[in-house]
Parts: C-alpha cells; structure tokens; sequence
C-alpha cells in the first residue's frame, strides 16, 4: 500500500463517518461540529485529486466562514440546543424510492454521459492557480465581476438589516 | 528534505511521517524557552526578577511546571459534553501545527514546499476557530462560551486586515508561496520587503512608507488573532475566569498553552517571512564566507528563529506595556480603523506596483 493510498482512505472514512453522524446525531451541535470533519475530508479528497486551490478554498469558505457561522447561530439562538432532533424515518418507502431514482439518475449520467479526460499524472503541473486566475480574467471575467457586485449587493444588504435593528431599539 | 530522508529511510511513509514530526522539535523548546521569556519579560518590566529558584536564574522552571502539568489530575467536571470536550484542545493544537506546515524554516526545509503557502495558512487558522468555539461551548460554562465567542469573533473580524495586507504583500511579489516570497528578499537587509523590496528602483523608495504602514497593521491584526494584550478579551481573567479553556486541567490545559505559543510564533514568523525577509540573513553569512555551504541552511534556521522570537518578545512587551481594550473598541479599531487602512494601502501598493 502507498503513502497515498493510506492517506486517502484516511480521508474517506473520516468524510464518511462525520457525514453519517451528522444526518443521525440527536444534538444540533454535535452535529456541526461533525460537519467540520466532513469538510476538512473532503478539502483532503480535493488535494489528492490535485485540485490544491479548491482544497484550501474549500477550509476559508466552509470550515472557516459558513461553519463559524452556523455554530454562532446555533449557540446564540436561545434554547437551540436542548431540542431533541427527530432522526427516526417516517416514511421510509417513499424516501427509498426517491433517493433511489435520484441516485441512479445521478450515477447513470456520472458513468454514461461524462467525456473522462485521460490526464497524465506525471505531467500535472504542481498548482492550479496561474491557470485558474488565467481563466478568470480572460474567459469568465464577466460572470466573475457579476459575483462581486452580487457580494457587495449581500454586503450592503446585510448592512443596512443591521443598521436599521439599531434605529428602532433608539425609538 | 522528504527526498532526503526517503533515501535515507527507504519507506516513503515513514519519512513522511517524521519530516511532518520534525517542527514539534521545534515547538516544543520554543514554548519551554518561550514561557520562561514571559515571566522574565514581565518580571523585569515590573521592576521583579521572575522565576529565580529552580536551576540558575529559574532556567529550568518550565520544565518543573510541564512535568507538574502532567501528573494532575485530568478533571472532567459532570454535565459536559465528554466526547467533543476531550477533543478540543487537541483540534486547537493542530490548526495552529498545521500552519507550521508551510513555514520556510530554511531553504532547504519547508514542510510543504506547496505553491498557495500563505493562502493555505490563512484557511487553516479556521480550524482553530472552530476548536475554541467546541471549548468554549462543550464547557457547559457561561464564561467558558463568553470566552470562545469573543475569540472566534475577534479571530474572523481581524482575519480580514490581515489578509488585505497580505494581498497587497502577494501583489508586490507576485506570488502565493513563502519559499519565494522569501527567496526574492535575498542577500542584505536593504532587500527586504520592509525596505521596498529586492528591485532598485524609483518605486522602492515610494514603497517604503507603505510597506512601513502595512507592517503594523499586519502586526495588530496579529496581535489581535493570536489572542494577545491588548486584545486578550477572550482569556481576560477579571470578567471571564479563564476564557475558553476554564474548565480545562493537566495535559488538556498545556495543549492549549502549547497552541498559543505556536501561534505566537507562526505569526511572529509570517511578519517576518513577508516583511523582514525570511530565513535570510541581514549581513551575510559565515558559510559563503568561509566556504562551508553545508553551513548556510543551519544558519538560516537560526536567522528565521531569532527573527520570529524577537518579535515575539515584542509581543511580550506590548502584552506588559497596554491595557487591554474593551470589547467595542476592539471591534472598532478592526472595522473602523484597520479595515479602511488596510484597503487603502492594497490600492497604494497596487497602483505602485502598476507603475
């Protein structure tokens, strides 16, 4: 078995394990914080892929932004955390049927639909970033300057919800 | 080093393992040495001695206090949520341990020689957010999650000056890896990034003031991320007990202390790979001079230490020499002072660089 090998298996469990905890833990908080091993395994995945951007973008967005704030709204939220989870299944037919079909749809265009690029593996270059901000300011430079003023939209948004909440406690 | 240490082993997994292994030879002694330095630091600023009794001058006190640590008793009090509390100081050891990942030690040894370097570290620090904040609220304990909230709070607000002046720092250099980063500052002091950086030119000496300006805001906001006076609100001890780590004992309690010292020399290190040149010497080195060129790595290892405790000694001085700020002031300074700051000088250093 190889360094790798090892490694990735390392990951997948861990991604595994923490995802099926999270959909069965009884505790909103316990199940955040398994959600951070379910990220920090997939960041792991997406480094043996060689995508190296998108494994550390993946630890600034998720573990270090989205998960940060969910945790501070669950444990701000008054009496969050004592509420029994129900994870028992009611309809457990229908659930099987469904997620079935979704995932055979999903596994079906996976195996049959997708053009597999062969890639050298010794070829690889060593990061993918110089091609990505290639990308990014050449071909896709429009929708990437549509997602910044969509940011600085939310920004402002954001901003003025906050500012207003202060205006009315002064009344 | 890997490379080496494949041909000296012969199985890649165990060299992995131990060139991953090699920085705790490091941490360690620093956070013994770097205790003792704080109690002295603060004995002498306030006119005391410090430790004076075990060994010459009280040397050997942190290791009697380490060793103190490891036989008391692992109090787990009742009502706490066992699993993710025994967890947490250990999470919060390795985010700070995996920011030593990417840290040029010397040019010869960087854990992981990996192109996004100080991207990587800046994404990594989440996760000791995410530790303090289990801390905080698997205490079961108001001050305990008072503490974590305040610090995970401060360690998101302040990562966003940190890392404007770190873009406008990549901007100059134009690239994300802290090999090069420190590589392009080679030679004499006057290379260094603080000083405008490698290239003579008419911009160096425009660059100067901004690059001056972009060192104490990245220093602040540093001070700030790594919990330090004046902005130890998380830990403050007349509101909030111990901050996060109240309820934590024996070994529990030193992985944290070992966190903290880490991560006040990762940040020690990060101001001097990006400002004051990394692992390379101010003078020259006693290597090119007497012909050894084994000698060179061993002395910048030396160099990047000395830079990094030194500036954690500044550290020290500044925790003995302010008051700590109140919670809305620290999140004035960072939003109202830092953050504009910080901004304005991305958009000078660009338009220098542009030109």
């Amino acid at each position: 078995m190889e360094l790798y090998d090892l490694i990735f298996y390392f990951f997948a469990i861990v991604t595994v394990v923490s995802a099926f905890m999270v959909v069965t833990s009884k505790n909103i908080v316990h199940a955040g914080f398994n959600l951070l091993f379910t990220f920090f395994g997939v960041a792991g995945i997406y480094v043996l892929l060689g995508a190296d951007f998108i494994a550390v973008v993946q630890l600034l967005v998720y573990v270090g932004g989205i998960l940060i704030l969910l945790l501070f709204g669950i444990m701000l939220t008054n009496k969050i955390t004592s509420v029994e989870l129900r994870t028992g299944t009611a309809h457990i037919i229908p659930a099987v049927i469904g997620v079935g079909i979704f995932w055979g749809a999903l596994t079906a265009i996976v195996a049959f639909k997708t053009d597999w690029v062969e890639v050298n593996t010794a070829s690889t270059e060593s990061t993918t970033i110089i091609g990505l901000g290639n990308l990014l300011l050449t071909d896709y430079v429009l929708i990437f300057e549509l997602l910044g003023i969509l940011l600085l939209v939310a920004l402002i948004g954001a901003a003025s919800f906050a500012r207003r909440e202060i205006e009315e406690l002064k009344d | 080093m890997y490379d080496f240490l494949v041909d000296l082993i012969g199985n890649e997994i165990i060299a992995a393992f131990i060139s991953a292994a090699l920085p705790v030879v490091f941490i360690v002694p620093f956070v013994i040495f770097g205790v003792l330095m704080e109690r002295k630091v603060a004995g002498h600023m306030q006119d005391r001695l410090g430790p004076m009794r075990v060994g010459y001058h009280g040397i050997l006190q942190t290791v009697a206090d380490f060793f103190k640590l490891l036989q008391k008793e692992d109090i787990v009090a009742d009502g706490i949520d066992k699993k993710f509390f025994n967890f947490a100081p250990y999470l919060v050891f390795a985010g700070s341990y995996a920011v030593y990942a990417a840290l040029p030690f010397s040019s010869k040894y960087i854990g992981a020689d990996i192109d996004l370097g100080i991207f990587y570290i800046i994404a990594v620090s989440g996760l000791v957010v995410a530790g303090i904040l289990m801390a905080g609220w698997t205490s079961n304990n108001k001050y305990s999650l008072y503490g974590a909230l305040r610090s995970a709070a401060q360690i998101v607000s302040y990562e966003i000056p940190t890392a404007l002046i770190i873009l406008s720092m990549v901007m100059l250099t134009g690239t994300l890896s802290l090999a090069e980063m420190s590589e392009m500052q080679t030679a004499y002091f006057w290379n260094w990034n603080i000083f405008g950086g490698a290239e003579w030119s008419f911009t160096k000496l425009l660059l100067i003031p901004f690059m001056f300006a972009g060192f104490l805001l990245f220093y602040i906001s540093s001070l700030a991320e790594v919990n330090r006076t004046p902005f130890d609100m998380p830990e403050a001890e007349s509101e909030l007990v111990g901050g996060y780590h109240t309820e934590y004992s024996g070994i529990k309690f030193s992985m944290f202390f070992l966190a903290e010292y880490a991560n006040m020399f990762a940040v020690s290190a990060l101001v001097s790979v990006l400002f004051f040149g990394g692992y390379h010497s101010p003078i020259g080195y006693v290597g090119n001079t007497l012909g050894l060129e084994a000698l060179i790595p061993f002395e910048q290892v030396f160099w990047f230490a000395a830079k990094g405790i030194f500036f954690v000694f500044v550290q020290m001085w500044l925790r003995w020499t302010l008051p700590r700020v109140r919670v809305d002031q620290l999140m004035t300074i960072c939003w109202k002072y830092l953050i504009p700051y910080a901004f304005l000088n991305l958009l000078i250093i660009g338009i220098i660089t542009l030109i």
